[in-house]
């Protein structure tokens, strides 16, 4: 557990505590409302891999008017997407499948945009989320702006050739990318030895001519140290890097697993590593803070949790017919014909 | 940029005829000029200038930022494009045979054609390159790669058949805020016949909307690409040896198709023949007498006919080519069968 504070300030130690509640907060409402019939779909759980994603969204320059950095996050990095401001209310609208959502009741859950606070959400193929921040880090570079990027993925997502064809392309190109390779050790019910040969992600690295570190993605100054040496050395030109955080999946890929496929005593080993308690004990223990200050933390985190959710259940979901906007931005699309007050099929 | 203009992109400026070729790459040299977010990607694009030349001088003249030699890798390139369109730029990806764009079917169907509708806004992005057969290519530089497309909501679909349609369905593809399939037939790029002056004006040919080649009463053919040409052959024919009055319709967008524009002329001919150099299963013309089924069944005198491919890959060798093909004398023998019909 890391003893330096890295130039942190009491302040900012904090919201690191705070993302890390909020986080987890927000999974563990999730996980009410599927109980109480509100959530469309799966709920994906973190549990475990907080700091992975609050630790290195930290590292990265957030800002609103679409000058900062550029996040894509995964549904286990939701922190990641808290901290470039995407908003509780907005989180549980997408989960709910809400019509008030940011994506209207389009897509799911953490699959959302806002390139003004700079996060772009991803599509289930991961890998392709690779070619995509190559892209738009491309444009960082073309441009000499002096932004990055960051995308997140699970280990499963490295075997896939979308992967290798945007990580080559970044490399080449020197697109200012981090690559943050979410090693949970699962991918759904896959263990990592069978998805790679490699005991660690970073062996992929020197294949692209890139650099790449592995850091306990529990830890999560760890994280945000290892992240923001990458970011100074990405930001600094020297193009894309990767950064592999060690973790463990701690429960099912989503709700309807029941993970049985995993040894229990590994599951007990890893809750001993939890980063939230990890990192409370260190607050404490270094006296960066008091308990009283990390119970109103985790107060706050739960109140936000339940308030947002409590608005976005009473809100209404999109209308059927919303269905056929926005699939061009020129063109439209007829709605069926059969659904006419006269049906009549040359008005089709 | 105070480069000069290579001479061989100033045929227009200089009143001269060019080539469908030439004037793909004066609209991508143009486009280029007049919007500074616009940029190239692909392959041996940069000092080679292009498998067909279409960039020649181009990196010179612009630079390495803006015409980017890839990696082999369309689903690598491609992607990249799309997250740069993202960020406000107007990419233009060159597949080199567009046999090549399968590796990136998964981002541009699950990614790119569905960016609008789930909230990432504007996707203008352009994904060029050469198709279609007659140039003894084999299985994988000669195939039309229109319907592996046509089946995805999001994705527009432009396949020109003339040297002033490519340039102006090329500038108003690269304007449009939507994801455009732009194919080019290569048996077209340089054919002679197709040599034409263009307007020397900054014109543009809107999306969707069909082009009618040849107006007729006995029939409508409707088709689109290096088929318009064989179309037009067969009229003529069938007009000087049978007398029979043939209406031509190039699509010349397939997505989204000019439905108005085929049913139009049907209602006028009541007899619909579909020509396509697409194989035939899948093919557009299902999807056409499906909609003139909707929209105009009780002024058909006739049965709709499709003249393509076959059914098979693209083969190798000529005879076993010519055969795959359609060919003139096979519309002039279905349309001699529809206008007895």
């Amino acid at each position: 557990m890391s003893d330096s504070a890295f130039g942190l300030g009491r302040t900012e130690l904090h919201d690191l505590y705070r993302a890390l509640c909020v986080t987890r907060a927000a999974e563990e409402r999730l996980e009410l409302l599927q109980k109480q019939g509100h959530v469309t779909g799966g709920v994906y759980r973190c549990l475990g891999q907080e700091a992975g994603a609050v630790g290195a969204a930290f590292a990265l320059r957030r800002r609103t008017d679409g000058t900062g950095d550029m996040l894509c996050h995964t549904i286990r990095a939701a922190g990641a997407l808290f901290l470039f401001g995407g908003e509780l209310i907005d989180y549980f609208r997408q989960y709910m499948a809400k019509g008030t959502g940011p994506t209207r009741g389009r897509e799911a859950n953490v699959h959302w945009f806002d390139f003004d606070k700079g996060f772009v959400g991803p599509v289930s193929p991961l890998g392709t989320m690779i070619e995509i921040m190559a892209g738009m880090t491309l444009s960082f570079r073309l441009r000499g702006e002096e932004r990055i990027g960051m995308v997140f993925y699970g280990d499963g997502a490295s075997s896939t050739g979308a992967w290798h064809e945007g990580l080559n392309f970044a490399a080449v190109q020197r697109c200012p990318m981090i690559l943050m390779v979410e090693n949970n050790q699962w991918a759904f019910s896959t263990p990592t030895s069978k998805n790679t040969r490699v005991s660690s992600f970073t062996e992929k690295g020197p294949g692209y001519g890139i650099g790449a570190e592995s850091v306990d993605g529990t830890d999560v100054l760890a994280v945000f140290d290892a992240v923001r040496r990458a970011a100074n050395l990405v930001r600094s030109g020297e193009g894309t890097r990767m950064v592999e955080l060690k973790y463990f999946r701690r429960r099912g890929h989503a709700q309807h697993d029941p993970q049985d496929y995993v040894d229990p005593a590994e599951i007990r080993k890893w809750e001993k590593k939890d980063p939230l308690d990890l990192y409370r004990a260190r607050l404490l223990e270094k006296e960066w803070a008091s308990e009283a200050e990390l119970v109103a933390i985790e107060q706050d985190a739960f109140d936000s949790c339940r308030v947002a959710a409590e608005e976005a259940i009473g809100e209404p979901y999109p209308d059927g017919p919303d269905a056929v906007t926005d699939v061009y931005t020129d063109v439209s699309t007829p709605h069926p014909w059969t659904r006419a007050d006269s049906p009549d099929p040359t008005l089709a | 940029m105070d480069r000069e203009i290579p001479e061989h992109l100033l045929k227009t400026k200089n009143g001269e005829p060019v080539t469908m070729l030439e004037a793909i790459s004066e609209a991508l040299f143009e486009e280029m000029t007049r919007d500074d977010s616009v940029f190239l990607l692909g392959e041996d694009i940069g000092v080679y200038g292009g498998a067909f030349k279409v960039t020649r001088d181009f990196l010179t003249h612009f630079g390495e930022n803006r015409v980017i030699d890839t990696p082999i890798a369309e689903g690598g390139f491609t992607g990249a494009a799309a997250g740069a369109a993202h960020m406000g730029l107007r990419p233009v990806v060159e597949i080199q045979f567009m046999d090549f764009i399968s590796p990136a079917y998964d981002v541009i169907t699950n990614y790119i054609a569905t960016s609008n509708y789930r909230g990432a806004g504007p996707m203008p992005l352009v994904i060029r390159g050469p198709v279609g057969g007659g140039n003894r290519g084999g299985p994988f530089h000669s195939q039309n790669v229109e319907m592996a497309f046509f089946h995805t909501p999001g994705l527009k679909i432009v396949y020109p058949s003339t040297a002033k349609d490519a340039k102006g369905l090329l500038k108003a593809s690269i304007r449009d805020e939507n994801p455009v399939i732009f194919e080019e037939h290569k048996g077209l790029y340089r054919a002679p016949a197709l040599r034409e002056v263009l307007p020397d004006d900054d014109y543009v040919i809107p999306l969707g909307k069909a082009r009618t080649v040849r107006e007729g009463t006995d029939l409508t053919i409707v088709t689109y690409g290096a088929m318009v040409h064989k179309s037009v052959e067969a009229a003529e024919t069938l007009e000087s040896e049978d007398g029979v009055s043939v209406e031509i319709i190039d699509l010349r967008t397939l997505l989204p198709l000019d439905e108005d524009a085929i049913v139009e002329s049907v209602k006028k001919t009541n007899k619909l023949l579909v020509v396509h150099e697409d194989t035939r299963t899948g093919g557009i013309a299902g999807e056409i007498a499906i909609r003139v089924s909707e929209k105009a069944f009780e002024w058909l005198d006739g049965p709709i006919l499709r003249v393509t491919a076959i059914d098979a890959p693209v083969p190798y060798s000529g005879s076993l080519e010519d055969y795959f093909l359609p060919q003139t004398g096979d519309v002039v023998n279905a349309a001699r069968y529809l206008a007895a019909y």
